[in-house]
């Protein structure tokens, strides 16, 4: 069981992810240069944050020309477990690899905070598990659990044809939603603008999940929340079950 | 070659030297300089790159101490010991010219070149904080005001800009506003990275007949001459400069740090040098100067932005990005590897000497030739002259105002209120390891490579600094280490950055002088060495000098993430203690600024063995498992310090005060003095018993205030009683800065 962190020229969420994975779930993870061919020997294969190449086109629409994107592709389309968190998100969808887009703030501003998300599919690959936190508690993935994680991203609006929202609501393809800490899907728990409240997706398999929070920033209960671990644990177990 | 210019009197003055610094130069070189010459010496005997007008004062400094690893002025950055083989390099930088003209690349390029700082130290760089000064951004529309946000707005863009890019978080920093800083705008910006004792990286020439590599950003005409525009005065015809900025890339630098690091790893590197101010002259004399060697580069081999640039040109320019390598010989194609693998543009441009001369070729002519040390060390030294200013204006009595709508008001004043719409922009998570968010007494981070808990403050009360320099410098030292302890830390040492006006003006001379002396005494008494830092004169407009700025950023160590206290009150029912006297010092208050329209007074003093009496104790008992919050009392005294406790955490918490005991002050002064060493502690309620004889013991008079809980803050005192509903001073507090940005007009 391997899994695998690309790194993008100005991939800056790399060493944060890799240390989840190796010294917080004590997988067997390695970088992935994204000049490399090949990333079919992993399980699992993270796109972590940052702002790849600058992000001075637009997020993520060079990365996703990076030779090793040729790799994912191939991989994803096999069936192969791939997280992208933030600008790995955006790289997705700029790949196609997940519908729609990410664009700028509504507020056009940067934004780092925590906030609330709602579970809303508790059946995916990324979404089922159960942990335990530090103290002991247990946290067990149901639909309409509150996570605490932070956000920082200027362009995490999260945009899509009326078509395309309806496909991916009917399929069960959105996983998480900004919420108030009631649960409440509002228009002021929304950071940024995201068509319904958007957070985190799949792609119509359920075997590709990009998110705009960062759940490797809340891993550790120093940071202020551990809920991060809930994506992880899980997607580390339904990888170790396809590894079979 | 095109023409050079000649070099006439006038051209001499135009590039700031003085006809006593020309026969110098002429002395040294044994014949008068050519055009680039000239230039190379008008950069290199800048005040940004000689100090020469503040030298002697920066001597007075203790430097020295059983943590220190590398000194302050011995290379590019101080380093720290922090146990277990682990160090920290940090220092703290101003940018405070170019971000008056160009707000954004002024501050982003601040962020860009500090950073390039802590990693030409081989240090890998963890958290940024910054300190940050403006004019009032409140008030009815005028157009100062709406250029005091502009400038604000845009430096806080730059900074997000550059250091979310990158990925080193902005963890806390300070940011005031005042008229003495309309027009001229101080960015102080601090970096801190860490290594292992063996991974200390040195910036000498070492080794004759070693190659001497260029990597990074080509070399453009942007900045050229920067160091010499940052020790002028602003002026009207400053905006003409703009030229004189420099452009940052943030995606580039995060290549060139990577790259670095890993080259550095490598063994490759035998001397290693930023090219921040002053470019390629300062980054080739220094190095052989160092080492004591000397450096031949050739022009034609730097990897260049445009076409026709000549010598003078790309010898000043201050392109952002690039780094001066001295390689190992024989390991030039490790160097080759790894910067293909980046992307990023390299170069072997010159080679090691053993002449001791700092020698410019185009292809085979030579263009500059100076003696490498006496260029970087030989500066001249000026002892200024110096001239008090007069005492500050007498309070006297104080009209009544209504302590109901004060406290309000004194938190709804930018200086005072959240900054939260400044840190939601800056990227303050990333490297995960942000234990206490901004917006606390001191940020607090968890270094996970090395383990290590590290605590970071940035501070300087300038309104304390105006009215008295040194005793103001003083509480700035005072009032980090406080913050520090606040937090749960033991401080290590400071950095610090100098902002004053135009030194040859006796008054600001004596500023200097008297900020110095008072930052070094009080360095000494809380055993804080000066690891390095800036020094940023001419901090002027036509207006006048902006407020003696000396900032001191601090970092302290935190023993277990037990220990990790902030300012929040964290739940109802809790004991409410005050560590040190009641006070009643109101000269250069906040209160008698915000109030009372005016800054006046003698300032607080500061008495040492107080001070660290209080210190001592706060962190004694926060390592007894005592605390559960820690604020320390600064601008607004007392009912601020109490009113932030309440409402700075997830939830807003009252408070029910009694300070009957302290007996008829009047209001003003009971509530909103700023005497120095208090500090409000919180506890459960069954332990305050033992609290309150712990810190007694330790030499340190403690008073029951109340206790947390409710909707509202509630002070009385005898007869007196003034409630405030916690959601309201939210709300000031909270919104502040944010509605005066939002503002039209």
């Amino acid at each position: 069981m391997k899994a695998a962190v690309i790194r993008f020229p100005g991939s800056n969420c790399d060493q944060d992810c890799y240390h989840v994975l190796k010294n917080g779930f004590g997988l067997d993870t390695e970088y992935v240069w994204h000049k490399e061919g090949s990333v079919e020997q992993f399980d699992m294969i993270v796109l972590p944050g940052g702002f790849s190449y600058g992000d001075y086109l637009r997020c993520g629409a060079i990365a996703r020309y990076s030779p090793v994107m040729r790799s994912v592709a191939a991989e994803a389309e096999r069936g192969k477990l791939v997280l992208g968190i933030c600008n790995g998100f955006q790289i997705l969808c700029e790949a196609r690899l997940l519908p729609g887009a990410l664009i700028r703030n509504r507020s056009l501003h940067f934004i780092c905070e925590h906030v609330h998300t709602r579970l809303e599919n508790m059946e995916t690959a990324f979404s089922h598990a159960e942990v335990t936190k530090s103290g002991g508690k247990l946290l067990t993935a149901r639909t309409g659990l509150l996570l605490h994680m932070p956000i920082a991203h200027g362009e995490g609006n999260y945009t899509a044809d009326a078509e395309t929202l309806r496909e991916i609501n009917r399929n069960k393809q959105v996983v998480l939603r900004y919420a108030d800490d009631h649960g409440a899907i509002t228009g002021g728990a929304n950071p940024n603008g995201s068509a319904e409240n958007i957070a985190g997706i799949t792609n119509r398999a359920g075997n590709v999940f990009g998110l705009m929070p960062h759940p490797e920033r809340a891993c550790d209960p120093l940071l202020g929340s551990e809920d991060g671990k809930l994506i992880f644990q899980s997607v580390i177990e339904s990888a170790k079950k396809a590894a079979k | 070659m095109t023409q050079e210019p000649a070099i006439t009197p006038e051209l001499i003055a135009k590039h700031g030297i003085t006809p006593e610094e020309y026969e110098r130069i002429c002395s040294i070189l044994g014949r008068d300089p050519n055009f680039t010459e000239l230039g190379i010496f008008s950069v290199m005997w800048s005040e940004h790159c000689s100090y020469k007008n503040s030298k002697p004062e920066l001597r007075k400094f203790p430097t020295t101490g059983p943590g220190v690893l590398v000194k302050a002025g011995e290379e590019n950055a101080g380093v720290i010991d922090i146990g277990d083989g682990w160090a920290i390099a940090f220092k703290m930088e101003s940018h405070n010219h170019p971000s008056a003209i160009e707000p954004f690349q002024g501050a982003a390029t601040g962020v860009g070149g500090i950073i390039r700082d802590i990693f030409t130290m081989g240090a890998r760089p963890v958290f940024s904080l910054n300190s940050l000064r403006f004019g009032p951004i409140t008030g009815n529309g005028s157009a100062a005001v709406a250029n005091n946000r502009r400038l604000f707005a845009g430096v806080v863009e730059g900074i997000a800009h550059y250091g979310n890019c990158i990925g080193i978080p902005t963890i806390g920093g300070e940011v005031y506003f005042d008229e003495s800083y309309e027009g001229n705008p101080l960015v102080n910006v601090f970096c801190l990275g860490v290594l292992r004792h063996e991974e200390i990286a040195r910036g000498g020439a070492v080794g004759v007949g070693n190659p001497v590599f260029y990597v990074g950003a080509e070399t453009g005409r942007d900045g050229l001459a920067g160091a010499a525009f940052a020790s002028r005065d602003l002026t009207e015809e400053s905006k003409q400069d703009r030229p004189a900025v420099q452009v940052g890339d943030p995606f580039r630098e995060k290549l060139l740090l990577e790259a670095c690091l890993e080259l550095l790893a490598s063994g490759a590197v035998a001397g290693i040098q930023d090219m921040g101010a002053a470019g390629l002259t300062c980054s080739t004399c220094e190095t052989a100067s160092r080492a004591g060697t000397g450096v031949e580069i050739d022009l034609n081999k730097v990897p260049k932005r445009e076409p026709d640039m000549t010598p003078y040109e790309i010898m000043l320019s201050e392109s952002q990005e690039r780094m001066l390598i001295i390689v190992t010989r024989g390991r030039e194609q490790i160097v080759r590897d790894i910067f293909e693998k980046w992307d990023l543009p390299y170069a072997e441009v010159g080679v090691v000497k053993d002449d001791g001369m700092m020698r410019v070729c185009v292809g085979g002519d030579v263009v500059a030739q100076i003696p490498a040390h006496k260029l970087a060390e030989d500066a001249p030294i000026y002892h200024r002259e110096a001239s008090a200013r007069p005492a500050p204006e007498p309070l006297g009595t104080l009209p009544e105002a209504d302590p109901l709508a004060a406290l309000p008001a004194l938190l709804a004043h930018p200086s005072i209120a959240s900054k939260n719409w400044v840190y939601r922009q800056y990227d303050h998570m990333v490297r995960a390891g942000t234990c206490v968010l901004p917006g606390s007494d001191a940020a607090v981070f968890l270094v996970r490579e090395a383990d290590k808990i590290l605590a970071a403050t940035s501070d300087c009360n300038a309104l304390y600094c105006a009215l008295d320099p040194r005793e103001g410098a003083k509480i700035a030292v005072a009032e980090a280490a406080r913050n520090l302890a606040c937090s749960g830390a033991r401080p290590l040492a400071v950095t610090d950055n100098l902002n004053f006006g135009n030194p040859y003006k006796p008054e600001n001379f004596w500023q200097l002088r008297e900020c110095v002396e008072g930052l070094a005494e009080a360095c000494r008494e809380f055993g804080t060495p000066v690891t390095g830092g800036n020094v940023s004169l001419y901090n002027q407009s036509p207006a006048g000098a902006v407020d003696p700025t000396p900032t001191v950023g601090m970092v302290g160590i935190i023993h277990s993430p037990a220990h990790i206290t902030t300012q929040a009150f964290k739940g109802a029912g809790d004991a409410i203690l005050l560590l040190g006297d009641i006070g009643g010092e109101m000269g250069g208050s906040h209160y008698v600024k915000v109030i009372h329209g005016r800054k006046a007074g003698t300032p607080p003093r500061l008495d040492y063995a107080k001070e660290k009496r209080v210190q001592e104790a706060v962190r004694s008992l926060i390592r007894m498992g005592l605390v559960r919050s820690a604020h320390d009392c600064s601008e607004g005294g007392l009912a601020v310090a109490l009113a932030e406790s309440c409402i700075s955490g997830a939830e807003a918490i009252g408070a029910e005060i009694d300070l009957t005991r302290f007996g008829n002050l009047p209001d003003g002064e009971l509530l909103f003095n700023e005497s120095q060493s208090r500090i409000v502690i919180s506890v459960r309620r069954e332990n305050a018993a033992a609290a309150l004889a712990l810190a007694e013991w330790q030499g340190v008079p403690t008073h029951r205030l109340g206790f947390t809980g409710g909707k509202h803050l509630r002070i009385k005192s005898g007869e007196r009683e003034w409630p405030w509903l916690v959601s309201d001073l939210h709300a000031a507090w909270w919104n502040s800065i944010g509605e005066a940005m939002e503002a039209n007009g």
